[in-house]
């Protein structure tokens, strides 16, 4: 169990260098302005909204107490429509399981739909080092692809990038343009779209990932707008689908219900343009389809999240609703992160995935505030395995040493009331009597880290339990 | 052990389940039940109700409609759209029996009654069904509809019955098990539900019609 090409262990420097990229900063501050008013426009002209996420979180949890039996079902269910079901332990063996099917078909361009899961098990680097060239389909995955960089978002891969910057990239990529930098997003739109057309056609595998898996006909589904996923594998003589196990649903209702607050909470659409059902290859008699399906159903440390203190990180629908409310993520973005997964459910699913000793400083990127729980479709309770985090980086010994003696200081402290009193009374007056003319302190001895990118209030005065203590 | 062995015992052995065979018996159950979940009110119409949500629905999504009196006149209405849009009379077709009896020819149209090709620029499709609650159109891939014409051709045209539009999704899904393609081989290799125009936000998040589907979707509602 691993996630490609982590380096959340620099989660400090990352953020840091993100904090310090003017340009970065400014299509950060536009992503913040756009998702979230969305979202709340659509949720209210739904009056069912929140009724709904609570149907959705029962259909969630009834199928993850019943795992087994509903992988089975739809393994059943593929192999009766034509299909078949491959199951990956590790990373590794999903890898290998979709690197020889391409093989078996000679396959010597992969045209992709974009997969998170499929950037989790790295699935590019390992067909391109085995002479298979993957090509990203999805506009954003696309741009980052030809920049040779990671998504920054689960549902907008490129939105760190400005027009400017994917007009370069076009210059550098694309020889017709000849270096010409495309300054207008319609022109832009148009040169992917006759590039990537030609790759479609001539692609010999499509491989996308999976909304959703149906139990009852064995179905995959994804949710598009591009129709970028739909091209990708109505056209090559294969479709492989990469899923993680925890995708399965029980039938056709269950799906439809979660759709209903899935495009909602993710890009603020009532329904997404393509809500696209596949089942097995092209019947006989039909002018279109691929000639096999192939679906990968990955593991890779899920199993192990199962009856812990993170299963609930198994409900997430990948709507990216969290990333968008996250005021931490909105600050330093998806890379800062170093894991395919940012913002809150990243902070989950990297360590939980990827282990704590690579991914412990994730956890602690967080106020605790709660926006990610509140907007979440199914209300995956964030802060509290946030905290189980913090408390398991304590527990290991993964926490710096400052941070441990401080709590320690401070634990011996706030066990003792009148120490407490006397301790916080005496911070609180002196400070409040040096920062009384400017309200706030920008630097404090032993306060650099805080100091340096943010001022610290000056306390009013008198501590709130004195105050308190003269009330009553 | 196998992988598959592998995962389904880590799963298991995290299962607490009192009752195995009860287990069973639920999630076979649940599977054969399609039960149905909250339906959103605004679905709890009549059927002209439907028709004009449907109709509004699919108009926020950048489709436009045209609602037609009776089943001849489509290959007109058709050649007159395109007229209006400057595009050749020419069109791949899907080759369904409710397009087959239309006169094409009469309203100088050329159609290929094929799989869309690349070169094509106008598709005309017959959906399965659609969903007034989001402007949805429904398709079932087979013989008589290529899924390709849902996304090849920069201007979608789809012929749809008056009659064919319902609720929500779920209606949808009776509709198609009624139809006996529900499971199995018999069910269509790809259920495409397409709610309006192909578009992206990728590019700081401005909207843009049309990335690798259709940047124009015309549907004509066939009163029955």
């Amino acid at each position: 169990m691993t996630i490609h090409h982590v380096t959340s262990s620099r989660f400090k420097e990352q953020s840091h260098a993100a904090l310090a990229d003017a340009v970065l900063q400014g299509n950060l501050t536009r992503m913040r302005g756009n998702f979230l008013p969305r979202r709340a426009k659509v949720r209210d002209g739904l009056p069912e909204f929140d009724d709904l996420r609570d149907a959705g979180i029962a259909i969630k949890k009834h199928t993850i107490a019943h795992l087994d039996l509903y992988l089975e079902a739809f393994e059943a269910a593929v192999a009766a429509t034509g299909g078949t079901v491959h199951w990956a332990a590790d990373a590794g063996e999903a890898r290998a399981i979709t690197l020889s099917i391409c093989q078996e078909l000679g396959a010597r361009t992969v045209t992709k739909g974009k997969t998170m899961v499929g950037e989790e098990i790295g699935i590019n680097p390992y067909l391109e080092a085995h002479g298979i060239t993957p090509v990203e389909t999805d506009l954003g995955e696309y741009i980052i692809q030809l920049a040779d960089q990671p998504p920054s978002h689960i549902i907008a891969p490129a939105i760190h990038l400005n027009r400017a910057q994917v007009g370069q990239i076009f210059a550098d990529h694309h020889p017709h343009l000849k270096g010409r930098v495309m300054e207008d997003v319609d022109e832009m739109l148009d040169d992917a779209r006759g590039v990537l057309r030609q790759r479609f056609l001539d692609a010999d595998v499509g491989i996308t990932g999976a909304n959703f898996l149906i139990a009852e006909t064995g179905q995959t589904v994804i949710v598009t707008n591009e129709g970028n996923g739909d091209l990708t594998q109505l056209l090559p003589k294969a479709h492989i689908v990469l899923a993680g196990i925890e995708k399965v649903v029980p039938t056709l209702e269950d799906a439809t219900t979660i759709l209903r607050v899935l495009a909602r909470s993710a890009t603020g659409q009532e329904m997404s343009a393509y809500t696209t059902f596949s089942a097995g290859a092209a019947r006989p008699g039909d002018p279109d389809g691929p000639g096999a399906f192939h679906v990968v159903l990955i593991d890779n440390g899920r199993s192990a999240l199962l009856g812990g203190e993170t299963e609930d990180i198994l409900r997430c629908i990948r709507c990216g609703s969290c990333l968008n409310a996250c005021p931490v993520y909105g600050k330093v973005g998806g890379h800062a992160y170093g894991s395919n997964y940012s913002g809150p459910m990243g902070a989950i699913l990297t360590p939980a995935l990827a282990g704590m000793a690579e991914a412990h400083h994730l956890p602690n990127a967080s106020s605790l505030c709660g926006r990610c729980e509140e907007v979440c479709p199914m209300r995956i309770p964030i802060p509290k395995m946030l905290r189980h985090f913090r408390e398991e980086e304590m527990k290991m010994g993964l926490a710096p040493a400052a941070a441990r003696r401080g709590l320690k200081l401070w634990a011996k402290l706030a066990s003792r009331p009148a120490l407490w009193r006397r301790a916080t009374s005496l911070v609180t007056s002196v400070l409040g009597a040096m920062g009384r003319r400017r309200g706030r302190f920008s630097a404090l001895p032993l306060s650099g880290a805080w100091t340096a990118t943010r001022d610290l209030p000056a306390p009013q005065g008198k501590s709130f339990q004195s105050q308190w203590a003269r009330r009553s | 052990m196998s992988a598959r062995e592998t995962i389904l015992a880590r799963v298991r052995a995290s299962r607490t389940r009192p009752d195995e065979a009860a287990a069973k018996r639920a999630v076979d159950e649940r599977l054969a039940g399609h039960a149905r979940h909250l339906l959103p009110a605004r679905i709890a119409l009549d059927h002209a109700g439907l028709v004009a949500l449907f109709a509004e629905k699919a108009g926020a999504v950048d489709a436009t409609l045209e609602t037609i009196d009776d089943e001849t006149d489509v290959p007109a209405a058709v050649a007159r759209y395109l007229r209006g849009r400057n595009l050749p009379a020419e069109a791949a077709i899907a080759a369904h029996p409710d397009l087959d009896r239309l006169d094409w020819q009469a309203s100088t149209m050329t159609v290929a009654r094929r799989a869309p090709e690349g070169a094509d620029r106008v598709g005309i499709n017959r959906p399965l069904c659609a969903v007034a609650e989001t402007g949805t159109l429904v398709f079932a891939s087979g013989p008589q509809s290529p899924a390709t014409m849902n996304f090849l051709p920069e201007t979608h045209i789809v012929v749809l019955r008056a009659s064919e539009i319902v609720g929500g999704y779920e209606d949808a899904w009776d509709r198609l098990r009624a139809a006996g393609r529900g499971q199995g081989p018999a069910l269509p290799r790809t259920l495409n539900l397409v709610t309006g125009t192909s578009r992206t936000g990728d590019i700081e998040q401005i909207l843009q019609l049309g990335v690798h589907g259709p940047k124009f979707m015309h549907i004509l509602v066939v009163k029955d």
